[in-house]
């Protein structure tokens, strides 16, 4: 690595920490984030008298870690797409572009921004759980070290895709309609309900998805070691989680980077301008 | 239209001393087109060193199509284009730190305050610094340079949008660019706000010797910034000179006006010179407000645009490239 690129990595992480900071200061940005952990908190309180048959646990809880892999996969996509898809259109990235090395500082920026919006979603949701959910934490220090590794490895999976689909909407409106196929995502996850009522063939695509592995691994880390008998293959496989996941991060951020090298050549100031003249229709 | 602002002697005394300076933007027969549509037909031009140039046309004449690609923003579909001295296609980040782009910003970074983001944009330009050309600027002294230096501490979104262009220009100053795209810089601006924004462009790139191209449809903002002017027209240059050489090849009659006892007359002439004297000789001392104007750029470039439209292009086209080379 150059000077010239770790000095735009050095910027970049930079920029990711000031817009960290930024989103402390802005309300409705923050109540995207944490309104999730709120929700959850409420749910799980509530759910904690129904006894899960067969584990030392209760639904409360198992909706509980659900919760926590919903924030996971809407952080990695919804969240991504639509700071993706808004910056296009409003001529941040163009911004980036027109400097040296600017859309390396832009990338850097928003992993790190990324990493710790969700790092803080992560705790505020984890915390209050371990004392108002009974039954919700991990049972050991291992289980622990688990739930942290799958949720980085997770966000990673998961950023690609949604930067992908940022990419290709062009209008930041439609972002909505990502909803489709994250809502089909999330039923293959078995967060939502148990994935035995599933046809096989519907189960064999859910393996091959990252969400139904984060989901796994979200439980492992979290709920009580006998739980293990109640997942498709009756005990924790978190050596395939983390094949699982690392796969979906490295081939998703290969396909990703294509795909948002595309678009940055794409874009320029008559795009833009463009993109403003119909936003501007839409509001007259 | 003769005045020149002050701090042009010095740009103006350079080029006269060194008359061949070093072309920065080179442009040989490029060609794009949209689908079926051509849009540039072969535009030819050489920008050089320290040189302000204007690109003038009507809307939709591809100034901005042009911009774009020496930005290296957009593929051309053919001839050959050259910005310090490589093609914008292939041009890497080392190249793109040799330029400077003024993007109109809408609401980009509206949450950032001022002195943050552009501290935050010149730190990408500091592995680029040399002796004699220190990068980036100092934020502080940018600030004070475009104004800004009391809103330093604002966020972007509380900026009106003289002082959001402002903040563009000094984003796009920050590397201490060699070129400068300044694309229709002041559309939409207030006589007088369009006055400051002239006023810091020169201010600006006179210091760093900067090569500046801009596209307008204002004629008066060409005018008064460009020390050359590129009409735009049918997908050609079809003209290129000072406004003084474009002027000479208007063909047109002097129109000479004169104030005599509070009464206002104007009278429209082949040779004005005789006319003063004639009027000289007839009424003396008695004769006030005396002015002899020669055809405006206006004028010029209406007369352009007419023959272009009316089907003659190609001939105006030698026409006016006869006159200028």
């Amino acid at each position: 690595m150059n000077h010239a690129t770790s000095n735009a990595v050095r910027a970049g992480a930079a920029r990711g920490l000031l817009e960290f900071r930024g989103t402390f200061t802005n309300p409705p940005d923050l109540f995207g984030y944490l309104y999730m952990p709120v929700l959850f908190v409420v749910l799980g309180f509530f759910l904690s008298g129904e006894e899960v048959d067969g584990a030392a646990t209760n639904y409360g809880a198992v909706t509980y870690s659900g919760g926590l892999v919903l924030m996971l996969i809407m952080l990695g996509t919804l969240a991504v797409a639509q700071v993706l898809a808004a910056e296009r259109e409003d001529g941040t990235f163009l911004r980036a572009k027109a400097i040296p090395h600017g859309m390396l500082g832009y990338g850097v920026a928003k992993v790190v921004h990324l990493l710790s919006m969700s790092a803080v979603a992560v705790a505020l949701t984890v915390v209050p759980g371990l004392f108002l959910v009974e039954g919700f934490g991990p049972p050991s220090w291992g289980a622990a070290l688990t739930l942290v590794w799958v949720c980085v490895l997770g966000l990673l999976a998961m950023a690609p895709i949604g930067a992908t689909l940022g990419a290709l909407i062009s209008n930041p409106r439609a972002v909505g309609l990502m909803m489709i196929p994250i809502m089909a995502l999330l039923m293959l996850s078995g967060v939502l309900f148990p994935l035995e009522l599933l046809p096989d063939w519907v189960l064999t695509v859910a393996r091959a998805l990252p969400v139904y592995w984060l989901g796994q691994g979200v439980r492992a880390g979290t709920l009580p070691t006998d739980y293990a008998a109640l997942e498709l293959a009756g005990a924790w496989q978190l050596p395939a989680v983390a094949a699982v996941l690392a796969a979906w991060a490295v081939v998703g951020s290969l396909v990703a980077l294509r795909v948002l090298r595309r678009m940055a050549r794409r874009e320029s100031g008559s795009r833009v301008q463009a993109a403003r003249e119909k936003a501007m229709k839409r509001v007259l | 239209m003769t005045s020149t602002p002050t701090t042009r002697t010095s740009r103006a005394q350079a080029q006269a001393t060194d008359a061949v300076a070093e072309p920065v933007i080179r442009v040989r027969d490029l060609r794009m087109s949209y689908g079926s549509t051509e849009v540039l037909r072969g535009v030819d031009f050489v920008a050089r060193r320290g040189e302000v140039v204007a690109l003038l046309g009507p809307n939709g004449a591809g100034k901005t199509t042009t911009v774009e690609i020496l930005e290296g923003f957009r593929k051309r579909s053919g001839g050959d284009v050259e910005v310090l001295g490589t093609d914008p296609q292939h041009g890497g980040e080392d190249w793109r730190a040799g330029l400077g782009v003024v993007l109109q910003s809408w609401r980009d970074h509206g949450r950032w305050r001022v002195r943050d983001l552009l501290h935050h944009f010149g730190r990408f330009h500091a592995p680029y610094s040399t002796p004699d050309r220190v990068r980036p600027h100092d934020t502080d002294e940018l600030l004070e340079r475009v104004g800004l230096a009391e809103h330093a501490h604002q966020r972007i979104n509380k900026l009106s949008g003289g002082q959001r262009r402002r903040l563009d220009v000094a984003i796009g100053v920050v590397g201490r660019p060699e070129v400068l795209f300044l694309d229709e810089p002041t559309a939409g601006f207030d006589p007088r706000a369009r006055r400051d924004f002239h006023d810091l462009v020169h201010d600006i790139v006179d210091s760093d010797d900067t090569t500046v191209l801009l596209t307008t449809h204002d004629l008066d903002e060409a005018e008064k910034l460009a020390d050359r002017i590129l009409v735009l027209a049918g997908g050609t240059i079809v003209a290129d000179g000072s406004v003084e050489q474009l002027s000479a090849l208007v063909e047109r009659d002097s129109e000479v006006s004169w104030s005599l006892h509070g009464q206002r007359n104007v009278h429209t002439t082949d040779s004005p010179a005789r006319h003063v004297a004639e009027l000289y000789a007839e009424h003396g001392e008695d004769l006030t407000d005396l002015r002899v104007s020669r055809a405006s750029l206006e004028d010029v470039y209406m007369e352009l645009v007419r023959r272009h439209e009316s089907g003659d292009a190609d001939e105006a086209v030698h026409e006016f490239a006869k006159g200028i080379r």
